[in-house]
């Protein structure tokens, strides 16, 4: 298929989709012998998984790292992004001499479950009917993204995983790989999560669903059918869920109150000020790359995100035993998954006599911090990750000398 | 900030700082060790590097945390008063205070925490009975500064004080048995062992400790 022909996740029904044909990606197809068991209740079969890697694996195939994306994320996470022609969106961490070595380890991202990019979602076909899933698509967790990356695991012949990084959502798929399946997981690095997701979290999360819902383009979902696209209730939603990830004082700093190209407010509801103007780019250059309703399944399984009632009600017992050695990172300017939250995953994983190392960083920058240039992030996940491979038998790195 | 001027701590011809080496002594090889405010990670490294330990880290300051993550030491950012509760029963075969106990709030339920989660205790102090100590009290008529403890009286974090008579008392009253005691003096060498409690609380500068539990 050319390249010419491809469009976006939200064009025409009858164009080839990113969806369905991922550029620059690899993707991995399981047919009806290999069915996904979801929480849900079903089975989905056929789906596909697509996915990049970045390095090489080794010969003991122990050199693998999985790195999760959160919410809006992909896999795309340090190459040229086929649809925004951006940055990838962790390259400062992952890369050849990055803390994320990939000249010493195998990187492998795969788009999630439900997502837009290629992973089968609520955008992608369903071969049942030839038209795209919609909101006949199954509800999906976090648990279920971890299973199918284990079926991708065992796909690419990988056994073990020698670290399990991500961020955000991605942390909660990270704490859930070390739940279900503790002898996979070397290391873990989960950064700016939790192990539940918040009433306060759930309650963001369903004012962008309800703006999704509201615009009249969603159609109950059948957008992708009608040949319409809910463009403005996803740009609120990515509007209002942006906020959370900044925090007072970083907005304050960047903004201020300052005008946008004029010198005196226009008594109307243009966007006077440059943080209202920021808001609108963000939300605009958001539905560009994103599907209205991939943003539904998303966000629905962080809601449903609890390690703690999967466990008994008992968090510490989703730890037990665990042999994979773990480093915490919290940011003190993030609201949206505070330090306590943090302090809670490694109370458990005390509480489990587990190897554990927390590290609270200091920043202005919000959540959105674990993306941005932090110094202190990359020295530590590069020390873990070093000190970790040590412990693996990996070959001497690389990031610590060179730091 | 460090509890002691660690510049003027004494150490080994090649750098080690003495106190940490008779703690690291005092430990069987291969164990599994927590050290509670453990600073930069220098014992965690030597536990590591001379007696193969698994060993584990506690820190109040956020550098000093971040620091040793950053050198692939397993260390959370936490406070020896409060989070030690959140571990459980015999989680570990010795717990280590070094140079700690006075900046705690609590030392007696930070010393009965230790040997609940460990078997073994290891614990290491400034004593406050030695003898320059005692002189700067009585001669001079102000609080003892020393080049281990510089710090004024009004901007310390050395809030509890104790000399080895006391901490033996404390041992006494929480009911722990000592296994071994060593006392240091200003230049880092050991007092002689048989020499009585009085002579090690007047010129011992520092001591160390190893306890484990009765019964």
């Amino acid at each position: 298929m050319a390249e010419t022909t491809r469009s976006s996740a939200l064009d025409a029904p009858d164009a080839p989709r990113e969806a369905d044909f991922p550029r620059d990606s690899l993707v991995a197809h399981f047919g009806i012998d290999k069915p996904l068991k979801l929480d849900a209740g079903v089975e989905l079969s056929p789906y596909q998984i697509a996915y990049k890697t970045y390095g090489a694996l080794n010969a003991d195939r122990s050199n693998a790292v999985l790195v999760c994306h959160a919410l809006t994320g992909d896999q795309h996470v340090a190459n040229l992004h086929p649809v925004t022609k951006k940055a990838g969106w962790w390259e400062t961490l992952v890369g050849p001499g990055r803390p994320i070595d990939t000249e010493r380890y195998f990187v492998i991202c795969p788009n999630v479950m439900g997502a837009c990019m290629g992973t089968t979602g609520p955008s992608s076909t369903n071969p049942a009917t030839g038209k795209p899933w919609g909101l006949e698509f199954p509800v999906i967790t976090i648990r279920d993204m971890v299973r199918a990356q284990a079926m991708l695991l065992d796909h690419l012949g990988i056994e073990q995983l020698f670290s399990v990084a991500g961020g955000s959502m991605g942390g909660m798929q990270v704490l859930q790989w070390a739940a279900s399946y503790p002898n996979r997981v070397f290391s873990a690095l989960p950064i700016a999560c939790a192990t539940r997701h918040s009433a306060q979290n759930i309650a963001f999360h369903e004012v962008g669903r309800q703006a999704i819902m509201a615009d009249p383009e969603w159609r109950g979902g059948r957008y992708h059918l009608e040949g319409s696209n809910p463009r403005r209730g996803l740009a609120v939603a990515r509007m209002g869920a942006h906020i959370t990830y900044l925090s007072d004082a970083a907005l304050h700093r960047k903004f201020g109150r300052k005008f946008q190209d004029r010198d005196n407010p226009t008594f109307s509801f243009d966007a006077d000020f440059e943080v209202e103007s920021y808001l609108r780019h963000q939300g605009i250059s958001f539905v560009e790359r994103f599907d209205a309703n991939s943003y539904l399944y998303l966000t629905r399984a962080m809601d449903y995100f609890d390690l703690a009632a999967d466990a008994g009600g008992v968090l510490a017992n989703a730890f037990k035993g665990t042999p994979t050695r773990f480093c915490v990172i919290s940011f003190t300017s993030d609201w949206l998954f505070p330090t306590s939250e943090s302090r809670a995953i490694v109370h458990a994983l005390n509480a489990s006599s587990a190897r554990v190392s927390f590290a609270e960083i200091v920043t202005d920058k919000g959540h959105d911090a674990f993306l941005l240039d932090e110094p202190e992030l990359f020295a530590i996940v590069g020390g873990f990750l070093d000190g970790a491979g040590k412990a693996r038998g990996l070959a001497a790195t690389s990031f610590a000398a060179k730091s | 900030m460090s509890s002691l001027n660690l510049a003027n701590i004494a150490r080994t011809p090649t750098g080690a700082r003495i106190d940490l080496v008779m703690v690291a002594e005092m430990v069987e090889r291969g164990v599994k060790v927590l050290d509670v405010g453990c600073g930069d990670g220098e014992l965690l490294r030597l536990l590591s590097e001379s007696r193969g330990v698994d060993g584990r880290g506690i820190e109040l300051s956020r550098e000093g945390v971040n620091e040793c993550v950053a050198k692939g030491l397993a260390v959370i950012q936490g406070d020896a008063d409060t989070d030690l509760a959140d571990y459980p029963d015999d989680a570990f075969d010795y717990v280590i205070l070094s140079q700690t106990l006075q900046a705690t709030r609590h030392p007696r339920v930070v010393l009965e925490h230790m040997l609940r989660i460990g078997r073994r205790a290891i614990v290491s102090f400034p004593n406050f009975g030695h003898w320059q100590v005692r002189m700067q009290l009585l001669f001079a008529g102000h609080m003892p500064r020393t080049d281990i403890l510089p710090y004024s009286w009004y901007d310390t974090p050395n809030i509890h004080h104790c000399t080895i008579k006391d901490f033996r008392q404390l041992c006494t009253e929480v009911g722990v048995r000592l296994e071994k005691a060593v006392a240091l003096n200003a230049w880092g060498s050991p007092l002689r062992l048989n020499a009585p409690w009085w002579f090690w609380n007047l010129f011992g500068e520092q001591a160390v400790f190893l306890l484990s539990r009765k019964g």
